[in-house]
């Protein structure tokens, strides 16, 4: 049974090529990208040494500090959003709906797979001022509110841009959450009952210790996704007014292909990867005393 | 990498168990308003955008939002394919997605057939190689490629984005796939191999209809990441003949200048309601398989 599935060269021959094409696509271009970072130039002008000027002007360039902000303030509040509204939906679902939730499940889940630069168009028709009032602006106007171009202006731009990708994603969470909720054993609710807890007190001293490794993981995923932000801002604001709304994505993709700085794009590239690893480490590890007791409680 | 949440065990969202009712109906109420709202909030804007394709452009000029069509037509969906080249898009998106999921799900069970049911070595660390590749934002091997494609003078081609969308859904496919094979009894391998079975008839008779489920829901989540990519199509699409259906889309009302309303309208819901109908079919294994893949972001 050894030799056959120790078959050195059925290994190679069933693991080689998904790992080729991996270390040729993905593996290689991240050292590779890494080497970018000391570098000045792009394809056509070619590269030149340029030590660590790039780290340099990164932590100086006003522009990199407002992406920077901008994506830091984002990423919170769209997780802090998305991920309270779905576990909200994942309670509704098993403690409301309960086998009825199927339907509003399947329904809220849905803006997930649709494509964001569609949903991104649409959003914006949606808030627009010119030709006619888009429903956003009309609901607005019947409360006395003059209509204004949401998109015009940085602090709404930015309450669209977060709405926007709360609508796409809450039923994502809700979903992913509410695999964590089911998880809870029945005799435990109704032990709990038993002894009096109902309604928010039955959730807030058995539900939500309980439930509290799914919503890390939630967090974590969504501090990851949101801080890679890009097709949102590209599609609904392009990054405006101003450049208000441009995450570090954004701002490599146009110090790289439009200003033709690979350096100092890989750069930017490259803060972002850290900043998504140190998120996740800082979050795991401030986490997991509350996780290893909250189970005895 | 959080395993315990992306197993496709827990992730799987169960019937609820039934919770025997307490409160009395009325205190219902306000939540099933909460619930109705919810459902227009989602559902709303897709028959908005519905209604407004079929409008003609002076209706769009001057109806209020909530006016429906005086005679629904089908003339912003002509002239979206024939002067919008929205067909020159989606076949461009045709083109590169499927080809792309065929080599990944190919490559991929492929490998993860080796890494998790044949015995050797290295393959604990052959597979953490993989689920790093999981955490790395694409923005960080963008720049290497569009090096090494223009070197290779594949610029200009399609090739870039089937060969960045192969690798880019390898980890997943991987990661996911072979989760599946741990799930499987050894003692099926083992007594095909007492059969006289080789090891690639193993693979293919045995391991590939055993994970046939699982091949399914990875190439279903990677379709929707593939053909709702903007960020890789972006990067190396650079000229009008070669934009995918998304980035076609984003430039769609550049084609017209600011005054043709309909046929983007027409775009947003050909995008829109091309990966409902597909959700809708499948919504319980794309949800299960969203959120097993969740790791990615």
């Amino acid at each position: 049974v050894n030799t056959v599935l120790g078959d050195r060269r059925a290994i190679v021959t069933l693991v080689g090529p998904a790992l080729l094409v991996y270390t040729l696509v993905t593996l290689v271009p991240i050292v590779w990208s890494v080497g970018y970072t000391v570098t000045e130039g792009n394809v056509i002008r070619g590269f030149t040494f340029a030590g660590t000027d790039n780290f340099a002007t990164f932590f100086t360039d006003p522009a990199a500090g407002a992406a920077v902000r901008f994506t830091v303030v984002y990423a919170v509040v769209v997780t802090v959003l998305q991920v309270l509204l779905g576990y909200l939906l994942a309670l509704l679902y098993v403690f409301f709906l309960r086998r009825a939730s199927t339907f509003v499940r399947t329904i809220v889940f849905f803006p997930v797979v649709l494509p964001t630069v569609a949903v991104a168009l649409l959003f914006q028709r949606m808030v627009q001022v010119t030709p006619v009032a888009g429903p956003v602006n009309a609901t607005l106007q019947f409360f006395g509110v003059p209509a204004t171009d949401l998109l015009g202006q940085s602090g709404t731009a930015f309450c669209v841009l977060v709405a926007m990708d709360v609508w796409r994603s809450m039923g994502f969470y809700a979903v992913l959450l509410y695999a964590g909720l089911v998880d809870i054993p029945d005799d435990i609710l109704e032990a709990a009952r038993l002894d009096g807890a109902g309604g928010w007190s039955l959730v807030r001293t058995i539900v939500l210790p309980l439930s509290l490794p799914v919503l890390l993981s939630s967090v974590i995923f969504s501090i990851n996704g949101t801080l890679k932000v890009f097709d949102s801002a590209v599609a609904l604001t392009a990054g405006g007014p101003g450049g208000s709304t441009t995450p570090m994505t954004l701002y490599m993709f146009q110090t790289a292909f439009t200003y033709g700085d690979y350096g100092y794009g890989s750069t930017i590239a490259f803060m972002l990867t850290v900043m998504c690893l140190l998120v996740t480490v800082v979050i795991f590890r401030s986490t997991r005393r509350d996780l290893t007791r909250s189970p005895d409680r | 990498v959080t395993t315990t949440l992306t197993s496709p065990r827990t992730a799987r969202p169960e019937a609820p168990p039934s919770r025997p009712r307490r409160r009395p109906p009325l205190r219902r109420t306000p939540l099933y308003v909460v619930v109705g709202v919810l459902l227009v909030i989602e559902i709303y804007p897709l028959v908005w955008v519905l209604l407004a394709s079929l409008k003609t452009q002076d209706e769009i000029l001057s109806d209020t939002f909530w006016e429906l069509p005086a005679t629904p037509g089908l003339d912003n969906y002509v002239s979206a394919f024939t002067t919008g080249n929205l067909d020159r898009y989606v076949l461009n998106s045709v083109l590169t997605v499927f080809p792309a999921l065929l080599l990944t799900l190919a490559l991929g069970t492929a490998a993860a057939f080796a890494l998790e049911v044949m015995s050797w070595k290295r393959r604990g660390a052959v597979l953490l190689l993989f689920l790093a590749g999981i955490m790395v934002p694409l923005q960080m091997i963008l720049l290497p490629l569009f090096n090494i494609y223009y070197r290779a003078g594949l610029t200009g081609t399609l090739w870039p984005l089937v060969i960045t969308y192969t690798a880019s859904g390898l980890p997943l496919a991987v990661f996911m796939i072979a989760t599946y094979f741990r799930g499987v009894p050894r003692e099926l391998f083992e007594a095909a191999i007492m059969d006289g079975a080789s090891i690639y008839r193993m693979f293919w008779s045995v391991g590939v209809p055993l994970v046939r489920n699982a091949i399914f829901t990875v190439g279903l989540v990677q379709f929707f990441f593939l053909w709702n990519d903007l960020l890789i199509a972006l990067t190396f699409t650079n000229s009008a003949e070669l934009r995918t259906i998304q980035v076609g889309l984003l430039d769609f009302t550049g084609q017209y200048g600011a005054v043709q309303y309909g046929p983007t309208f027409a775009a947003i819901s050909v995008n829109v309601f091309g990966t409902l109908a597909i959700y809708l079919f499948l919504n319980d294994r794309v949800q299960k398989g969203l959120a097993a893949g969740s790791v990615k972001g």
